[in-house]
């Protein structure tokens, strides 16, 4: 970690957003994690994507649970609104916000502990209930804040710091989301922005529960040779099967983006994003096909990222619940309370 | 693009903008650092080896080194860089103990000198402690040149200058004061001097001759500043007329309005001939005469000077008119009309040149069509082998650093000269780095970025300063001025060093860098490369370092110098220490290093505190 706060000033020429605000402006507090840590360059994806939506800062609502992970929700959009929750039990108080409010964008940071392994019920019940959030697993296959043990994602065979294998198999959180009903699936690595900063920005469009597994080594514990999460070994095996590019709803889709196997997929909000498909035989949008894939990937040891599967038809939770289409915080108290003869009516149903 | 070769010296020494800027190279981070720790005397000492006059320089330096500073970019107003040197003059102790010294015993060999000013000075201050005995001839009863004549005292105290330059005679200089070398052709004959070093300066202040310039009823009311500045400096002109016009709109001009008000004129105008923006003179100066009611008249040109009955009462203006192109360049001009200004007094202060009346035409140094020497732009040795120019003698009118800057040159030619050896083949300047990086998260030099604005300079009282001509105007930073302008520095030539081996590509230097310097990118020609940087490329004058290819991706890592604060994050963010911020040392050669032995005794030089 570093001491030193990130000073106030600012490259002189440094771009604006539609909302007049620099990339600086969508900071947070400076990060305690270690020097390298792959969590903070998700921080400066999720900034930038911030930036480029032009959001409010006042419109954001980050969640987490505990862990390395669950620290960099204080990182990012100091403006934004946040909750620090139980240890795995982040997608509980996710449901409770987004029932109440749905003008606003959530983003839930989690690690791979706190989702794969206490949080893992949690997390299997946001996606089926395709909860309208952005869900990051910031995923380095350790426990980082306990001294590197081998986290629920640590792949077979992959060796701890001091030299230990890991014997059981690993819960890949994109198989998982597959079979459970994800309906907006993707992975990236930390060290990939070009990649990562377009899925957020999808992620975020996506109405229903998108989940990006970002590899983000661990540089203290999980960055060293033998390790199937360091930066060289994700590096070397590193497939790229889908990638995806926002454009904005005032950008035409241009013949440059429009030549060989580009697919555009219009998000609920009216904005677009463009999949490139680099491997032409595969379909984003076949579930069953996707998961073969990626088995079969994964038995050659590649990590498949990019946009996996894309679902913008199915229901979202707000849909199937029949959540109140005005905030709760701006419905009129009349409406709030039932008073006295609703609750008698109410209660009368179950005597 | 290539990787950056940064075993160049250039490299680093181009991101210590000051340092780059300054003629002679003075190491201006380094004792802005040292004043911070109140070390002033070691401040003044590490000016004083590249710049010999801090105290003078502190007040009355030309500054090419504050339109560079980063800060400026970076903000909108520089480091006051002048201003902080002269803090360490004015707060220095005694440093007599710690500047060289002339042996005693000699190494044989005589130069003379010509003119007691700033380039002949620094030339007798390189060669005295490697045993030459160095004569300087002057035509006044006082050394010190254009410093002395040309610099109201109000600016520059009689005192400062009588210390920095005593400092130098001190040394056993052979100082011939009311000397004026008449002969040329005479001075070499004598055979007494083994080299000649021509630093007499430019002497001759320009003339404007137009309708009524030659009337004898106006010849007494019409000078040339640079004369009239010299009359001033030794007495001989004691009061002007009610109404100045000074003619001209350079630094000249704002010393000529700024001492006629303290000689009694109460109504100075300075004539431009173009619109602001096209002024010679710097900024700082046209702030301080305008702060004392100097009205600066833009677009008029003196077209004649009005004589009634054997008096002069004015001059004649044309009034122009420019169409100027986009880039503020003047593509047309017209005259509008014609203006009558009264007045009692003219100055005329519209440049000067060297001349060299004395020097036959028979010696072997050649001079061309416009009468200036021809002098090598590297050894300043003429087109005769013994004899050498440097200051305004030798390119025209600069300033007193670059008269410094010369003398130093010139001294390692003398001395190679001398010594019989090639005087092109001189010693590179070099270049030192070593780590700051103290422990974990510790730095050896103060990383915060202090966003405080520059400090004003505080002035004596309007009403105060024109009671006597001598009265210093400025009075120097107060302790809590210096301690806070200081902070501001941001330590340029701690560098930000980088080895492409050590990089695992993690990107936590490129998000930390609060000035969005750092890029990670594929390879490419300069100018796409450029376009495809975090943050956009302002200036292409500074050069990018690109690193060799990494290890994991082959990208390169690409920084824009331009705007980086030197706060240190990427290197303390980086888990392998592929980056490092080291401070760099440029040693510029003085004729001292060079390597033959002059002197059966060692020479006593470059000694700090």
């Amino acid at each position: 970690m570093s001491f030193i706060a990130k000073p106030k000033i600012a490259h002189p020429g440094l771009p604006k957003n539609e909302l007049g605000l620099t990339r600086r402006d969508y900071e947070g507090g400076m990060s305690t994690l270690c020097a390298g840590c792959g969590h903070d360059s998700i921080t400066a994806a999720i900034i930038e994507a911030c930036w480029q939506m032009s959001m409010r800062p006042e419109q954001l609502v980050k969640l987490s649970g505990i862990g390395c992970s669950s620290k960099t929700t204080a990182y990012f959009v100091g403006g934004g609104h946040g909750f620090n929750s139980v240890h795995g039990r982040m997608p509980s108080i996710a449901t409770g916000a987004i029932a109440a409010n749905k003008d606003l964008h959530y983003i839930g940071v989690s690690g791979d502990g706190d989702t794969l392994s206490i949080g893992f019920g949690q997390f299997a019940h946001a996606m089926r209930r395709n909860l309208n959030m952005l869900y990051i697993v910031e995923n380095n296959g350790v426990y980082g804040l306990t001294k590197g043990q081998f986290s629920a994602s640590a792949d077979i065979g992959s060796k701890a710091k001091k030299g230990e294998e890991n014997l059981q198999p690993p819960i890949d959180p994109v198989l998982a989301a597959l079979t459970l009903g994800g309906t907006f699936v993707a992975r990236s690595f930390s060290g990939d922005k070009e990649q990562l900063v377009p899925l957020i920005i999808a992620g975020l469009k996506h109405r229903g529960f998108a989940l990006i597994d970002v590899l983000s080594p661990c540089v203290t514990f999980n960055d060293h040779e033998g390790s199937t999460k360091s930066y060289e070994f994700v590096r070397d095996h590193y497939d790229e099967v889908v990638h995806a590019d926002f454009v904005p709803p005032a950008r035409e889709i241009t013949a440059q983006y429009a030549q060989g196997d580009t697919m555009p997929v219009t998000m609920h909000d009216g904005s677009r994003i463009l999949l490139r498909k680099l491997d032409p035989s595969y379909d984003p949008t076949h579930r069953g096909q996707a998961f073969n894939y990626l088995r079969d990937k994964l038995a050659q040891n590649e990590y498949v990222t990019g946009l996996i599967y894309i679902d913008e038809k199915s229901p979202d939770f707000h849909e199937v619940s029949g959540t109140t289409a005005l905030p709760v915080n701006q419905l009129p108290f009349a409406k709030l309370t039932p008073g006295s003869k609703g609750l008698e009516k109410i209660l009368s149903r179950y005597r | 693009m290539q990787p950056t070769d940064t075993a160049n010296p250039d490299y680093y020494h181009r991101v210590v903008d000051c340092q780059w800027a300054c003629p002679a190279h003075t190491d201006v981070p380094e004792y802005i650092r040292l004043i911070a720790q109140g070390q002033f005397t070691a401040a003044y000492l590490v000016n004083r080896e590249s710049n010999v006059f801090p105290g003078i320089l502190g007040r009355v330096c030309d500054r090419p080194c504050e339109p560079a500073c980063r800060r400026g970019r970076v903000e909108a107003e520089p480091v006051a860089i002048c201003r902080l040197k002269r803090v360490a003059a004015d707060h220095r102790d005694d440093v007599r103990p710690y500047l060289p010294k002339a042996p005693a015993q000699k190494n044989g060999k005589r130069v003379a000198c010509i003119g007691a000013g700033p380039a002949s000075l620094t030339v007798a201050n390189d060669l005295m402690p490697l045993g030459y005995e160095v004569t300087i001839f002057e035509k006044w009863h006082t050394p010190g040149g254009l410093m002395r004549t040309n610099i109201p005292s109000f600016r520059l105290p009689e005192q400062v200058l009588a210390e920095e330059i005593g400092y130098i005679v001190d040394l056993g200089v052979d100082l011939r004061l009311g000397s004026p070398v008449s002969s040329m052709k005479q001075l070499l004959a004598t055979g007494e001097f083994d080299a000649v070093f021509v630093g007499s300066g430019a002497p001759k202040g320009k003339d404007l001759n137009l309708p009524g310039r030659k009337d004898p009823g106006a010849a007494a009311h019409i000078h040339i500043g640079i004369d009239w500045l010299e009359s001033v400096a030794f007495g001989h002109v004691k009061n002007i007329g009610r109404r100045v016009l000074i003619i001209g709109v350079g630094n000249t001009a704002m010393d000529c309005c700024r001492s006629s008000l303290r000689l009694g004129a109460d109504d100075v105008k300075v004539m431009a001939r173009k619109p602001r923006g096209f002024f010679k003179a710097s900024e700082w100066e046209l702030e301080d005469a305008e702060a004392e009611n100097v009205e600066i008249v833009v677009n008029h040109a003196p077209k004649s000077f009005v004589i009634e009955a054997g008096r002069l009462t004015g001059m004649l203006f044309d009034v122009m008119e420019y169409d100027l192109d986009a880039n503020g360049r003047i593509t047309a001009e017209r005259v509008a009309g014609e203006k009558f200004f009264a007045c009692d007094d003219v100055i005329l202060a519209i440049g000067q040149e060297n001349a060299f009346p004395w020097i036959e035409n028979d010696l072997g140094i050649e001079f061309d069509q416009w009468h200036v020497p021809k002098v090598d732009q590297t050894t300043f040795q003429s087109t005769r082998p013994d004899v050498f120019f440097g200051g305004d003698a030798a390119f025209g009118p600069k300033n007193i650093i670059w008269a410094v800057a010369h003398g130093h040159q010139a001294a390692i030619s003398v001395h190679k000269y001398c010594q019989d050896q090639d005087v092109t083949q001189r010693l590179p300047p070099t270049l030192n780095l070593s780590s700051r990086k103290m422990g974990l998260h510790e730095w050896a030099y103060k990383n915060d970025y202090n966003p405080l604005e520059r400090r004003l300079m505080p002035h004596v009282d309007l009403k105060e300063r024109f009671k006597k001509i001598n009265i210093e105007v400025e009075l120097g930073f107060t302790a809590e001025q210096a301690a806070a302008e200081v902070q501001r520095c941001l330590n340029c030539d701690v560098q930000t060093v980088f080895d492409a081996r050590l990089c695992i590509e993690c990107d936590a230097c490129i998000d930390i860098c609060p000035v969005d310097c750092l890029t990670m990118t594929p390879n490419g020609a300069e100018a796409e490369l450029r376009q495809r940087l975090k943050a956009p490329s302002l200036r292409a004058t500074q050069p990018l370092f690109v690193s060799a290819p990494l290890q994991h991706t082959a990208r390169v890592m690409v920084k824009d110098e331009d705007v980086c604060v030197h706060c240190g994050l990427c290197a303390e963010r980086c888990p392998t220490a592929a980056w490092d911020m080291q401070k760099s040392k440029i040693r510029i050669p003085y004729a001292s290093d060079e390597t033959t032995p002059c002197s059966t005794q060692p020479a006593q030089t470059r000694r700090t505190a």
